[in-house]
């Protein structure tokens, strides 16, 4: 089974992000980075289903050079191949700039299944996914917390509020794994020195024949940016022997129970 | 910088690890007075027990500051027993087996400790010799074939857990001194082999330290590592990578603290501004920083000659002896500077406070290190 896994270096989500004030683009400079943790269950997942059923996960991540930590992370982790698409012109992409790239660069090397996190921990649109299962033409299944494959078909849990559904789907397709559906391995030494020796490939937007797509003609601009609303205060509950009963109706009016 | 990108992707993990698997349970283990004997497995398991041993016994083909770069990121795991008992495992009792350890001995004790399946300990100090390890009384007689046994152990680090120990026995007469000593690979399941009592500490909460008694301890000839007569020449190389190690995580640890303690007092104010800012506080934290970033560079030279396998006894000495002096420099301003805050016993501060204090006394104390700078350097 030939898996691929994108990936993407972002700035340490433990850090407190700021925008560039002209731009609105996230600052990354002088950031510490590091690979989207959500990124690291896509990748555990990728290795999960090739370990059990062979092939090979091939990382691929479109981002600037330090992207290229990401990508050898992933290949300490045990990814076979690692592709990074750098390109000044493609600084400042919209999602779809995003997913037309990534799409282009999957299809390069051909794939059975593509697998990415729900969502980025930077950027947060959470549409690459489907929109790269879209412009490779298979199904997508989103949400995963399981991935398992019988040989033919895809198994897959969604993610939904009361649960979880079961859903199927046949190869080709696009998965993406929620941040919990795993336990991603830690790389081991042996496999950060292996990495070095592994297949790298780097491209630009023009190696995969898409044109001046930066931020400058992207579909998307970002107008204005305004910091969240500050949180209401909470409502307390005050024990009169009816709290219990209170909390209840409360959760079941915002549908958490 | 003798860390390169493979080093700092090992240092990523690491931190992942330490802050994801050991640091949330710092607080439970510190008051258990004892961390799960499963940490040791899941070290071996995730490759970090053996990663300057050959691949051959399990490891990962590191190189020595692979081993730095563990010793350094346990200083962040909140409770400084942990890196302690880490460290005896893989850069204490361990090291003389892949040196002189027999193909056999290797099987049986280094492979297992890599995993993390074995605990190693290490039993050089007695009840009456210390500093004086050459006037050590633990005596393995010569029966029928056998070694007999018999003596007591003090201060043993992992002595409580330990599957094995690495034992410093006289096998010739008290009067010979550091002639006639042996070293011994002991299993604990021996008969004979007690554990007496777990002793009680000033800091290092966390890590078991014990007293061991041998009564009549039977061994084979295959428990001797090395040669007969040897043990003593073979435990000085032991203990230079012992305070080589022990230094890399000392000073680690006080740059930990350092780090903890300038947030702090960029945050705490007193007078309408923060701490930091009176300028009697802003140069002891340029002090520290500057004693800090010192220190950590001499340890990081001596350890290229380390890593060369070259025997730089002076400078690891001196290495050990400076560190010790940082370290409760930054221990004690970094105290102060968190005012009744730092004398809390549940801050971090006061915690390394107390750990801290042990790298002047184990492995060697100052005054035993300035004994051999004197004798190495100055024929004094
Ligand atoms: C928490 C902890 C863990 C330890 N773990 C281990 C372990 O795993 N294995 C192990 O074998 N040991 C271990 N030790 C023992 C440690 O190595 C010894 O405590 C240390 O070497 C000092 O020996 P001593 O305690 O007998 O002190 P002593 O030798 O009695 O020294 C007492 C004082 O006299 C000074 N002194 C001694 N000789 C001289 C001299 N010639 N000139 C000037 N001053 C001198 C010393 O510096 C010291 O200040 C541990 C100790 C502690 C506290």
């Amino acid at each position: 089974m030939k898996v691929v896994v994108c990936v993407k270096q972002i700035p340490d989500p433990n850090t407190t992000g700021q925008l560039e004030p002209s731009t609105h683009f996230l600052k990354r400079d002088g950031v510490e980075a590091v690979m989207d943790p959500g990124d690291e269950s896509g990748v555990e997942a990728g290795l999960q289903l090739v370990e059990k059923h062979g092939g090979d996960v091939t990382v691929v991540s479109m981002g600037p050079e330090r992207g290229l930590d990401a990508v050898r992370k992933a290949l300490a982790m045990g990814a076979g191949k690692g592709v990074l698409i750098s390109d000044d012109a493609l600084r400042g992409s919209d999602a779809l700039t995003t997913a037309k790239v990534l799409a282009a660069a999957i299809k390069k090397d051909g794939f059975d299944l593509v697998i990415t996190a729900t969502e980025s921990t930077d950027g947060y649109t959470g549409i690459v996914p489907q929109a790269i299962a879209e412009l490779l033409d298979v199904p997508a299944v989103t949400f995963a917390k399981s991935v398992e494959y019988d040989g033919a078909t895809l198994k897959v849990q969604r993610q939904t509020e009361a649960g979880y559904d079961v859903v199927e789907a046949q190869l080709p397709a696009v998965v993406s794994v929620t941040a919990g559906a795993n336990e991603p391995r830690y790389p081991s030494l042996k496999g950060i020195m292996g990495a070095k020796s592994k297949p790298m490939d780097r491209l630009t937007a023009a190696d995969l024949g898409i044109g001046d797509a930066g931020g400058a003609t992207a579909g998307q601009t970002i107008t204005a940016v305004e910091p969240a609303p500050e949180r209401a205060a909470g409502e307390i509950v005050k024990d009169e022997g009816e709290a219990a009963k209170r909390i209840a109706e409360f959760l079941v009016e915002k549908k958490v129970i | 910088m003798p860390f390169t990108a493979e080093h700092d992707a090992l240092r990523e993990t690491i931190r992942d690890f330490v802050s994801k698997e050991l640091r949330p349970h710092a607080e439970e283990w510190e008051a258990a007075e004892y961390f799960p004997d499963s940490v040791f497995r899941r070290m071996g398991e995730l490759g970090f027990l053996g990663l300057r041993y050959p691949e051959k016994y399990g490891g990962q083909g590191g190189d020595y500051f692979s081993a730095m770069v563990l010793a350094e990121e346990m200083a962040r795991a909140g409770s400084g027993g942990v890196g302690m008992a880490v460290s005896v495992q893989s850069e204490m009792a361990t090291p003389p087996i892949l040196k002189w350890g027999t193909e056999t001995q290797k099987q049986k004790y280094l492979v297992p400790a890599i995993k993390g399946e074995k605990i190693a300990a290490l039993g050089i100090t007695e009840p009456d010799a210390g500093s004086d390890v050459a006037n050590i009384r633990t005596r393995a007689e010569r029966v029928d074939g056998h070694w007999r046994i018999s003596g007591s152990k003090l201060y043993i680090t992992n002595g409580v857990r330990c599957d094995f120990i690495l034992l410093v026995c006289r096998t010739g007469k008290q009067e010979d001194g550091a002639h006639g000593i042996t070293l011994f690979l002991v299993d604990k399941d021996l008969p004979g082999f007690n554990v007496s009592r777990k002793l009680k500490k000033v800091g290092m909460f966390s890590s078991d330290t014990a007293e061991l008694s041998f009564d009549g301890v039977e061994v084979a000839d295959e428990a001797v590592l090395g040669e007969v007569g040897q043990g003593f020449y073979n435990l000085m190389w032991e203990l230079q990578g012992e305070r080589m190690i022990g230094s890399a995580g000392a000073i680690a640890g006080a740059e930990v603290a350092f780090e903890e303690t300038l947030k702090w007092c960029k945050e705490r104010e007193a007078f309408g501004r923060p701490i930091g800012r009176f300028q009697v506080n802003k140069h002891k934290l340029v002090d520290l920083y500057t004693e800090i970033t010192v220190a950590k560079n001499f340890v990081y030279s001596v350890a290229e000659k380390w890593n060369r396998e070259e025997y730089p006894v002076t400078e690891i000495s001196m290495a050990k002896l400076v560190v010790g002096r940082v370290t409760t420099q930054v221990a004690d301003t970094c105290l102060q500077l968190y005012g009744g805050m730092g004398y809390m016993a549940e801050t971090g501060i006061s915690r390394y406070f107390r750990d801290s204090r042990l790298i002047r006394i184990g492995a060697g104390t100052d005054e035993v290190m300035k004994e051999i700078i004197a004798k190495t350097a100055l024929g004094l």
